[in-house]
């Protein structure tokens, strides 16, 4: 195993630029569990980013909130104006795993492992957070709701590194993140829920329920138009329009579907007149 | 295999590694300090649990090569009088659990200010106990907290 230590973004470029094989490193909370017995990736190349100073910042500036591709949930839960500005992200940050996960892992880890379950990414997205890769060749840009194309398959090109999470900074009425795990710390989601509206409309994004984290546009739409909604029921044709959930070890399809669309109805029965 | 310098338990320390050590095989194998445990090595359970420049982190999960010039401190670094509330209380039965709980336990009692924000259940949830029914776990720590309000 070689691992790379990068001072600089620009060596960090060259070097995968010339090893596109190389895996970048970064909290290592993914890429760690049951180390010793994933004896094959123990021969790979590692590019580590802990060194990359300029990867870690964390600024509000222009109407936006910029995550450096090293800013881990700890560092968002406890960084100033955060409650106020982006109360998602922080309501996130504190249901991933617990403190010792919190402490290390990263937003940018959490969209590249690109897990349908994650907590991070439903959050982002319901922020409109767009992905900023770079690579020797430049910068690129990519939406958060377009950065999946399937299961555990992303627009990065290995070439390219994330190096920072743009968000805009919007005045939102309605903010709204669930989690339903097995226990309340420590569990990885069966459903997860992020719901937001501003002036931009409403987003409404789903994980665990789809080979990628997604945004649910059919209910977004039936909340754009005021569709009345009587009870949970009311929802069940949007939600199978908008997901496509499986048995697995942790839930059934229809458990899922089921508390997706009691959340739903909870969570907006409060705030849309349409509901009732 | 590289060299890697860096501060344990206040004193600088170098060790040679194999790139592919966690830092809890050169604590444990390299340098001898076995106080932290592996129960899961998978980020769950935290009995590995040190503090990485100051936050409790799972050291089964920590690639040995980030740690270059960090502060890193294990269990063996703890005030042993510290950890009396913990054993009063009955926060600790077989102890499989117990140098991580003292970890994160310590480091709650050492930054009482996260508790105007965090509960302690909240902060003790990465360290898992097959034993105590965590209520132990948690009196312990409160009377340790008093104790240091008083002091
Ligand atoms: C016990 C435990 C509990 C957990 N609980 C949760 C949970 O509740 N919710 C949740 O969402 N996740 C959870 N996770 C998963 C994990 O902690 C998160 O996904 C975390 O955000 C990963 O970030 P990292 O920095 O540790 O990533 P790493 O492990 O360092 O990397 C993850 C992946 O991203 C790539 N990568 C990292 N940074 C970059 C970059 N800048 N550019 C390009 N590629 C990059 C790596 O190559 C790798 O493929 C848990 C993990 C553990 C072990
Ligand atoms: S051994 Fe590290 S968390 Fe269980
Ligand atoms: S005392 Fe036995 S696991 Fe905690």
């Amino acid at each position: 195993m070689t691992v790379h230590q990068p001072g600089t973004l620009r060596e960090a470029l060259d070097l995968i630029a010339g090893k596109p094989e190389a895996v970048p490193v970064a909290g290592a909370t993914d890429l760690l569990v049951h180390w010793p017995a994933r004896v094959a990736e123990h021969d790979r190349d590692y590019v580590d980013l802990s060194r990359i100073a300029e990867l870690k910042a964390i600024a509000f500036r222009n109407g936006e909130l910029m995550l450096g591709a090293l800013a881990t949930y700890w560092d968002v839960i406890h960084a100033g104006r955060m409650k106020e500005g982006f109360p998602l992200l922080v309501a996130a940050a504190r249901q991933v795993g617990a403190v010792q996960i919190q402490a290390r892992g990263t937003w940018a880890g959490n969209i590249v492992n690109a897990s349908p379950a994650a907590d991070g990414v439903p959050v982002l997205m319901a922020y409109d957070a767009v992905v900023v890769l770079a690579s020797r060749a430049g910068q690129e840009e990519v939406p958060l709701d377009r950065f999946y194309t399937g299961y555990k398959q992303t627009r990065r090109r290995p070439d390219q590194l994330v190096v920072a999470i743009r968000i805009p900074w919007r005045a939102h009425d309605v903010a709204v993140f669930e989690k339903v795990g097995g226990r309340r710390a420590q569990a990885i989601a069966k459903v997860g829920l992020a719901i937001a509206h501003s002036a931009a409309g409403w987003r409404v994004v789903a994980a665990s329920v789809a080979p990628t984290v997604r945004r649910c546009t059919a209910i977004e739409r039936l909340l754009t138009d005021g569709t009345p909604v009587r009870g949970p029921d009311d929802l069940h044709p949007a939600i199978e329009r908008d997901v496509t959930p499986i048995d697995d070890l942790r839930s059934t399809a229809a458990y899922r579907k089921t508390v997706m669309a009691r959340l739903l109805y909870d969570d907006l029965r409060g705030v849309c007149p349409a509901f009732s | 295999m590289i060299t890697l310098a860096f501060t344990l338990n206040g004193a600088p320390a170098t060790v040679e590694i194999d790139p592919a050590d966690r830092l809890l095989d050169v604590l444990r194998e390299r340098l001898g300090l076995t106080g932290t445990k592996e129960g899961c090595g998978e980020g769950e359970c935290g009995a590995c649990t040190v503090w990485l420049d100051g936050l409790p982190v799972n050291s089964c999960l920590v690639p040995a090569y980030q740690v270059r010039g960090a502060r890193v401190h294990t269990v063996e670094s703890l005030d042993p009088a510290a950890l009396e509330p913990l054993l009063v209380h009955g926060a600790t039965q077989c102890g499989a659990c117990t140098p991580g709980v003292a970890m994160t336990a310590c480091w709650i009692v050492g930054h009482p200010e996260i508790l105007a924000s965090h509960s302690l259940r909240e902060l003790l949830a990465g360290n898992l106990c097959r034993c105590t029914g965590y209520d132990g776990i948690v009196a312990g720590v409160q009377a340790a907290l008093d104790a240091g309000a008083r002091a």
